[in-house]
Order: C-alpha cells, then sequence, then structure tokens
C-alpha cells in the first residue's frame, strides 16, 4: 500500500509540475492579416442545414471572394457567447459577427466595453452604435410560402409544424396562416409544436409522428419550421407522397419532388454583404430589416422543385409580393400582435 | 487504520493522478490530428487564469457544478442515486426569478436576496422530496422518477415561463426582468464576469453539509443506510425519513443554482439556461467519489474544461468544440479508472 502511495504521490506531482511549467513557458505570437472576420454560432454549430449553416457559408464566400482571414467558433453553452466574442474583441478582430437572437446580451455588454469594435447581429436588435443588427421578416416570407401551400391544395386543409413554441415560430405560424387565407378564406390552417425545450430543433422522429398525423387527417402541404427536426417532416412526405416546405437554407434538394418550396432566410446573403460593405468602408450600423423586398426572406425556386411550382403561381407569388412591398398587403405580425396585447 | 483526512487526501491525490493520465492521452490525441500538446496546454491554462475575467468565468462554470454535484453526493450517501438535479436546478432558477416577480416592491437587497434564495431552496427542495417520497411510500426507484421529473420540470417551467411571467417587451422565451435589488454583484476583479461572494458562500455551504453529514445523528443515519440498508433498519434508523430528507437538501441545493444564474447573471429565467449542470454534476460527484468536499475540486476541474472547450475551438486550428469533448471525456475516465490505475501498477510491480 505504501509503495502505491509514494508512487502516485510521485506522479501527481511530477504531472502537475509538467502542466504548470508548460503553461508559464509558452506564450503565442500575434499573427497578421489584412482584414479579420470572427464569427461565433449558436449551440446547434455549422452543420445545421438551416440557420447557422447559412452564416458560415456567407462567411466562407466572402472569405473566398474578398480575401479575408475568418475563424468560426461554436458556443458550447449559451452562457460561453460573451467570453467568445470578448475574446476576439480583445484579439481585434476588425468585424465580429454573432448568429442567433440568444448572443443578444452579450453583443450589448460586449459593444459597451469595447466602443470601437464593429459587430454584426443577425436575429435580433441590439441597438448599440457600433452594432449593425439584421433582422428577418420571417412573417412575410411564410406569407408567400402559405400563398404557394393554398394554392397546392384541393382540400383546403394544410399544415404547420414548429420546433419550440417561441415567439419567433408563431411570428412564422402567423404570416403562412394569413397567406394561405389570402388565396383560399375557407381554409383550414392546422399548427403543431414539437416542444418547449431545445430538444424541439433536434426531434426528427417526433416530427416525423407529428407530419403523419398531419397528413392522415387530410392535410396536403405541411410548413415546417423546427431546424433539424424538419428532415422528420421531409421524411412523412416522401413516405405518404405528400408536400412539404422547408425553411431558412434551401433545402429543396432534401427530398426533391416533395418539398414544395423552402422559406429561406437569407442569412448567408445578410453575413456576405455585410462584410462586402466593411470591406469597401460603407458599413452602415444600426438596425436593418431583410423583408421579401430586399428578398431576405424568399421562396426558392431550383431545379428539384421546378417542375412543382408552375409559371402561373410564380405570377401570384411575385403580384403578392409587390402589394406587399406597396403597403396594400399588412402581413400581420406576431410580434407586434403580442406587444398590443 | 489511518485517518479519514489522510484517506481523503491520498484519494484526492488519485484523481490528480487520473486526470494527468487521461490529459496525457488527450493531449496524445490532439498530436495526432496535428495540433502541439505545449499549445494546448497553454490555451487551457491561459483560458482557466490568464485574466481576471477568464478566472471569473472558470468560477461562473463550477458555482452550479458545485451545486448539482453536492446534489447528487448527498443521497448517493444514503444510497440513492439523483439522477433529477437538472429538473431541479431548472424548477428553482424559475422560482427565483418568480420570487423577484412576486417581490418587485421589495427595495432591501438583503431581504430580496433572502426571499429569492429561499424560493429556489424551497422549490427545489420539494422537486427533490417528491421522487424521495414516492421511493419511501411505494419503493418507486428513483433513477426512474427523478429522470421523469426532469422532463416534467422542462415542461412546466416553459408553460410558466411562456404563459405566466413572461417578458412581454422581450421576442425569446424569457421572464420579466428582476429588480435592482435582487441582483448580485459580481467582483470588479472579475472585470465582467458574472460571480462575486456567490462562490464563497457555495464553498462554505459545501463545508456545513460535510459537518452536517459527520457530525450530526441526520448524517449518521443516511450513512448506515447507504452502507447497509437492512442493518441500518434493524438498529432503528427509518428510511423514509432519510431518504425524504436527504432528497430534499439535494433538491434545495441544486435549486440554488437559481442564485448562480437568475440573480448573479441574468437577471431573469431564460429556458434552456443550463449547459447540463445537472447531468455534469453526476460526473461531478463520481469524479469526488462521493465526498462532499471532493465536490469542490472536482467541480473546479470540470469549469476549467468547460470553460476551455470554447477556447480550444477559438485558439487552434485544428482542434474543434467537439474535440475538446473528447478530452474532457478521457480526463473524467482517466480520474474514474482509478482501479484500472491501481492494476496497472501492480502489474508494473510484478515484472520488477
Amino acid at each position: 500500500m505504501d509503495m502505491k502511495n509514494t508512487r502516485c504521490w510521485r506522479i501527481g506531482v511530477a504531472a502537475w509540475v509538467i502542466i504548470a511549467g508548460a503553461g508559464v513557458a509558452l506564450f503565442s505570437g500575434a499573427e497578421a492579416a489584412d482584414l479579420r472576420v470572427g464569427l461565433v454560432l449558436e449551440r446547434s454549430g455549422k452543420d445545421d442545414k438551416s440557420f447557422n449553416a447559412s452564416a458560415y457559408q456567407g462567411l466562407k464566400r466572402a472569405e473566398k471572394e474578398l480575401g479575408l482571414t475568418t475563424k468560426t467558433v461554436e458556443a458550447p453553452d449559451n452562457s460561453a457567447y460573451e467570453s467568445l466574442q470578448r475574446a476576439f474583441a480583445e484579439k481585434k478582430f476588425d468585424l465580429i459577427i454573432a448568429v442567433g437572437f440568444h448572443q443578444l446580451e452579450a453583443v450589448k455588454n460586449n459593444a459597451a466595453r469595447f466602443p470601437n469594435q464593429k459587430f454584426l447581429l443577425i436575429d435580433e436588435d441590439a441597438k448599440a452604435p457600433n452594432v449593425r443588427s439584421v433582422m428577418f421578416e420571417e412573417h412575410e416570407g411564410s406569407y408567400l410560402v402559405g400563398a404557394l401551400a393554398a394554392l397546392h391544395t384541393k382540400s383546403g386543409k394544410v399544415g404547420f409544424i414548429g420546433g419550440m413554441d417561441v415567439p419567433l415560430i408563431r411570428r412564422f405560424e402567423m404570416g403562412f396562416a394569413a397567406g394561405v387565407k389570402k388565396i383560399n378564406p375557407k381554409a383550414e390552417v392546422t399548427a403543431n409544436y414539437l416542444g418547449v425545450t431545445g430538444d424541439a430543433w433536434n426531434n426528427p422522429p417526433k416530427a416525423k409522428e407529428l407530419a403523419l398525423d398531419q397528413y392522415n387527417r387530410g392535410i396536403e402541404v405541411i410548413f415546417v419550421a423546427a431546424g433539424n427536426s424538419g428532415l422528420g417532416v421531409f421524411d412523412a412526405a416522401a413516405e405518404k407522397n405528400k408536400l412539404a416546405i422547408g425553411v431558412d437554407s434551401n433545402q429543396d434538394w432534401i427530398k426533391p419532388g416533395y418539398i414544395l418550396t423552402s422559406m429561406m432566410k437569407r442569412v448567408d446573403e445578410a453575413v456576405f454583404d455585410s462584410i462586402r460593405m466593411f470591406k469597401e468602408g460603407k458599413f452602415e450600423t444600426g438596425l436593418v430589416r431583410y423583408g421579401v423586398k430586399s428578398k431576405g426572406v424568399d421562396y426558392s425556386v431550383d431545379e428539384h422543385n421546378a417542375k412543382l411550382v408552375a409559371e402561373s403561381d410564380k405570377k401570384q407569388l411575385e403580384a403578392l409580393r409587390a402589394q406587399i412591398i406597396s403597403g396594400q398587403i399588412k402581413v400581420p405580425d406576431y410580434y407586434l400582435v403580442q406587444k398590443k396585447k | 487504520m489511518k485517518s479519514t483526512w489522510y484517506a481523503s487526501f491520498r484519494s484526492f491525490l488519485r484523481a490528480v493522478a487520473g486526470a494527468a493520465l487521461g490529459l496525457s492521452l488527450g493531449l496524445l490525441i490532439c498530436k495526432l490530428v496535428g495540433e502541439s500538446p505545449l499549445k494546448v496546454l497553454h490555451v487551457l491554462y491561459q483560458s482557466s487564469f490568464g485574466s481576471g475575467y477568464d478566472f471569473g468565468m472558470t468560477l461562473f462554470y463550477t458555482a452550479p457544478l458545485i451545486l448539482t454535484g453536492l446534489a447528487v453526493a448527498i443521497p448517493l450517501k444514503g444510497g440513492l442515486f439523483n439522477i433529477g438535479a437538472e429538473g431541479q436546478l431548472t424548477v428553482g432558477a424559475l422560482a427565483a426569478a418568480w420570487a423577484g416577480v412576486i417581490g418587485a416592491s421589495i427595495q432591501s437587497p438583503v431581504i430580496a436576496v433572502v426571499f429569492a434564495t429561499s424560493s429556489a431552496f424551497l422549490a427545489g427542495g420539494l422537486w427533490g422530496l417528491l421522487p424521495g417520497f414516492l421511493k419511501a411510500r411505494q419503493g418507486s426507484h428513483e433513477v426512474i422518477t427523478t429522470i421523469m421529473l426532469n422532463f416534467i420540470a422542462a415542461g412546466v417551467t416553459a408553460y410558466f415561463t411562456l404563459y405566466s411571467i413572461k417578458d412581454p417587451v422581450s421576442a425569446q422565451a424569457e421572464t420579466i426582468p428582476l429588480p435592482e435589488a435582487f441582483h448580485l454583484k459580481p467582483f470588479a476583479a472579475f472585470n465582467g464576469a458574472p460571480m462575486g461572494g456567490l462562490i464563497f458562500f457555495l464553498i462554505l455551504l459545501a463545508v456545513g453539509i460535510h459537518y452536517a453529514l459527520w457530525k450530526s445523528s441526520w448524517g449518521y443515519s443516511l450513512k448506515a443506510l447507504g452502507e447497509n440498508e437492512t442493518a441500518a433498519e434493524t438498529y432503528g434508523i427509518s428510511r423514509g425519513r432519510s431518504w425524504m430528507s436527504s432528497m430534499f437538501l439535494a433538491g434545495g441545493v441544486a435549486g440554488l443554482v437559481g442564485l448562480v444564474e437568475v440573480l448573479g447573471n441574468s437577471h431573469r429565467f431564460k429556458i434552456g439556461f443550463s449547459a447540463d449542470y445537472g447531468f455534469v454534476g453526476i460526473a461531478v460527484a463520481l469524479v469526488a467519489r462521493g465526498n462532499i468536499l471532493g465536490v469542490l475540486p472536482s467541480a473546479f476541474l470540470f469549469g476549467i474544461l468547460q470553460k476551455g472547450s470554447a477556447s480550444l475551438d477559438l485558439e487552434t486550428d485544428k482542434i474543434t468544440r467537439d474535440l475538446s469533448y473528447l478530452i474532457q471525456g478521457l480526463i473524467i475516465l482517466g480520474v474514474s479508472a482509478e482501479d484500472l490505475w491501481g492494476w496497472i501498477w501492480q502489474l508494473v510491480r510484478r515484472k520488477k
């Protein structure tokens, strides 16, 4: 026993001498580069096939076309945003991009702490002089795909499946339902939510069950806004030979022929545009809204769904887009409705 | 028989040796993917001790883990495995935020903090008492009931967050912000990291629970029950009372995570704020081998690793967040595989 103890002693002491020594002995050198952009992603990370993936693609495109040095980090938890942004600021990155509404508080704090540092925040408004905040008019894009959904149903039954029951997703639902009713006032919109925890974004099996249930009740098209869980709805659509509508990125390629369209939030465009402006010295802070006008939110048409979306459909949608832009159509916005309550 | 203090110290050294061996394995893997092990060590060191802010953030990650580690370690003394710290801390945190809504007119910070603390403790405690009660009365297995109550806690707290005390101004799923009197002040030396004198309170709490377990008849009963249920009952120890009280205390302690997060950090309850503190707490308690005071260094180790995982992603080219989880896992494995190291040493000695 004693023999073992002394050995353990020695190992313990030796190990910590090595660790401490290495810690003291090493210092990293700073690298030189022209424009440096740091990207802080949410927990779901760059492989979420949707929101964060889109931001990452925008950054990669900017890296290739504009020639800059980039670094991407994925937060391990919701408390890490502030320290990650701060680390970028302390390393004197030129622009720090924070993706997702969870990062609002962190951006606010860091923007005040580093008043000369420029930030780009996606999906929330930081209301700070050194932050460019980009928000998407999800209800407008959802309105357009809602209209398209109504054009593709005979029974007038359409469905909505949301991820986590949060105001942002309610906003999708409200715009979608309004778009459906515009084309077919008698239509019936059934909405289901996957849950109230973060797991709701990552539960394709449950999403598939909900979708099968909706299709069995005679629903012909389902709009899904549920992150990764959407994949389950696409599976169900293929199984039942019905239609689904994707979200955030262009998801038409995932199950060609069964995905009517995708309600794209062009996070990639917002990221790319902002970096390009920064490079050209035209970076403007403050709130920027990406709606159907700038095609920051849009329905997708590509080779995977070209057979589904007819020319006459497109004409109708473009007419609706024009009416939204001119103000003739007021798409109900859940955020505003909620504030009035 | 040597003193228990010496035994704990020896066990601590073994844990340190295990962590070092696990870390070396992790560094070997870093080397294999092409990242310099020295750089990795340097990043981990800088990320936890590099500045006042970094150290403060490390303590911020450590604090909830001390609480959840205790919440697992306390019932473990009586032979119960509490998987429910996640649910207990969620309920406790919501209660702390709700206390701020109810007590919005409270001006005195002392009354406000005491009110929020007792709400959090009571809510978490009752959430823990429920599986304790079911175990004592019906013999329902606590692993099943506590896991299930985690889901119920997530649902219930989300409901109240969204429909009872939701912040009407915010587009996010979060409650009404707490009034100023409820805010815990962080240390200025931490330069913005949300951690202050609370950490000393948590250390005192651990020491207090340690003494309660070793010096009180309550602690004696609980430990006797954990060692041998039948023998303890024969000697007149009430199983039900011990189990229920230990689960109440555990739940209450987990509920105090609400102090760290709600009073100390975001000043409101946000759905999904926990970085799986309740589940990491299980690992914290197991690495501490159920030792109450051992939870403190163990939680600190996990705090360093949680803080470091983001820093490794940021500071190195090859090590992503997932690879740093792997390094974490190896360190945990190194510490927990105590018997394996003993066995290897015996082999080495035999050869000599």
